[in-house]
């Protein structure tokens, strides 16, 4: 039984021959749009998200699949106590996918553990959110065609944002990857990001203002102050602010340095950004669809990656 | 030099840091055996210049090495037979150990759902890191745990 729970449950070969797979789908989706006839994936989110459920959602559905599920907490059995380990076993026998999101750290490792089907992680508190990191790289590979050889800038909260985190492992695994990482110091990247890189012999900066790094970039990864992770409504107000990119500080970027956002943005990239050909965040949403169909293909054994070898 | 007598089933723990020999008898449970134990505290020691010894009577299976080595895996461990040392046992960090360390993440799964174990695994041999197999966060030393 194959899950996603960690973008690293791919390995670098596979991550590619998973990308190829996205690229197909989207030259010949008339090839995979019945490849989920009969099929139904679960949407368990515990935790509101509209964009990941629906994109998940719209995958499935692209492959010729159905939906169940909820799509927030207080309208599941958790609300009466249920343990996700008890979810998840029932949840097997209505669907032949599940897709979790739980605002919990490590509730898809359990949800795995227990489940008879294949599990994707669609975030687990501030942990991991590989299906985010995917389709992050997928935006980096097609825009700049590689994932080797370039620096590569995260900004905002770099503490709490799990997905800069999977990004930042994810992307070391790639030659001449080198990052700068901008935020203030109660956000600064978590030291097991940075054991990782040091272990990696990978050079990184840790700056605070976003003009002294955007100069040098190749990628500049934007992302939002979230609320849900502060218990103390005083430091989330103190730091919300903290970034914004708009033109004038966009003015010093090279000209092929792309934007990527995980969004839902609030204020920390200006609208009149929207409309720059290096403003990918909408596009990341795009090939967000494509990753997961090749995701759900390849966990529900429909398609082999090794034909995208 | 105070002589404690010979045993005919068991182990001995060596070279165990002065002073640390009751955080070791506590942590492996040995308030809750029934047999002879008995604790030298800081005897003469060539290399250390003093140690804590543990001399246990009973059988080597009912030790936890991976809770020993997870303290200190510098302790020597002598198994003893018909009174005599039949084996000294080499300590190895765990790869993983469970129900030793509870996390203390309010974020992790384990925080709500109680009949979960706490897992930590080795994530750095070399700095000696263990992390939560459900959020990963480092285990601290000082963050309020009994080890």
């Amino acid at each position: 039984m194959r899950h996603l729970l960690t973008p690293q449950d791919f390995s670098v070969s596979e991550t590619e021959e998973l990308f190829r797979l996205a690229d197909d789908i989207e030259v010949h989706p008339e090839k995979y749009s019945h490849m989920c006839d009969g099929k139904k994936m679960a949407t368990l989110f515990y935790e509101p998200s509209t964009r990941t459920r629906l994109s998940h959602e719209t995958a499935m559905l692209n492959l010729g699949g159905k939906i169940i599920g909820f799509p927030s907490g207080n309208v599941s059995s958790a609300t009466k106590g249920e343990t996700v380990a008890d979810t998840i076993r029932v949840i097997s026998c209505f669907a032949d996918i599940a897709v979790i999101r739980h605002p919990k750290e490590g509730a898809a490792l359990v949800a795995a553990h227990y489940s008879s089907i294949p599990v994707i992680n669609a975030g687990d508190g501030g942990h991991q959110h590989p299906t985010q990191t995917l389709l992050d790289m997928q935006t980096i590979r097609r825009l700049k065609g590689r994932l080797t050889n370039m620096t590569i800038g995260l900004c905002g909260d770099l503490k709490f944002g799990r997905t800069v985190h999977s990004l930042v492992e994810s992307m070391s695994r790639y030659d001449n990857v080198r990052f700068i990482f901008i935020s203030p110091p109660e956000l600064r990247m978590p030291d097991y990001v940075t054991d990782l890189l040091r272990d990696r012999g990978i050079s990184y900066d840790e700056v605070t203002r976003l003009e002294d790094a955007i100069p040098k970039l190749d990628i500049l990864y934007m992302t939002r102050v979230q609320r849900e992770r502060f218990f103390n409504e005083e430091d989330y107000v103190r730091l919300k602010d903290f970034y914004v990119l708009d033109e004038k500080k966009l003015a010093s970027a090279k000209k092929d340095c792309y934007i990527l956002h995980p969004l839902p943005r609030v204020n920390e990239i200006a609208p009149e950004i929207d409309d720059d050909p290096r403003a990918a965040y909408f596009l990341q949403v795009h090939y967000g669809v494509l990753v997961r169909e090749a995701v759900i293909l390849t966990l529900m054994g429909l398609v082999d990656l090794k034909s995208f070898a | 030099m105070l002589n404690v007598g010979k045993i005919e089933e068991g182990f001995v723990l060596d070279h165990i840091p002065a002073g640390r020999a009751m955080y070791i008898y506590k942590h492996l449970g040995l308030d809750r055996l029934d047999c002879g134990v008995a604790i030298i505290k800081n005897a003469r020691s060539g290399k250390m210049g003093k140690k804590d010894i543990l001399k246990v009577e009973c059988p080597i299976d009912t030790l936890d090495l991976d809770v020993l080595a997870f303290i200190d895996h510098n302790i020597t461990v002598n198994v003893i037979k018909d009174g005599e040392i039949v084996e000294k046992r080499k300590l190895q960090l765990p790869k993983e150990i469970t129900n030793v360390l509870h996390c203390h993440n309010p974020r992790c799964i384990t925080s709500t759902e109680r009949e979960l174990p706490h897992i930590f695994y080795l994530a750095d041999e070399k700095r000696e890191i263990y992390r939560c197999k459900y959020c990963d966060v480092k285990y601290e030393e000082n963050d309020g745990e009994v080890f």
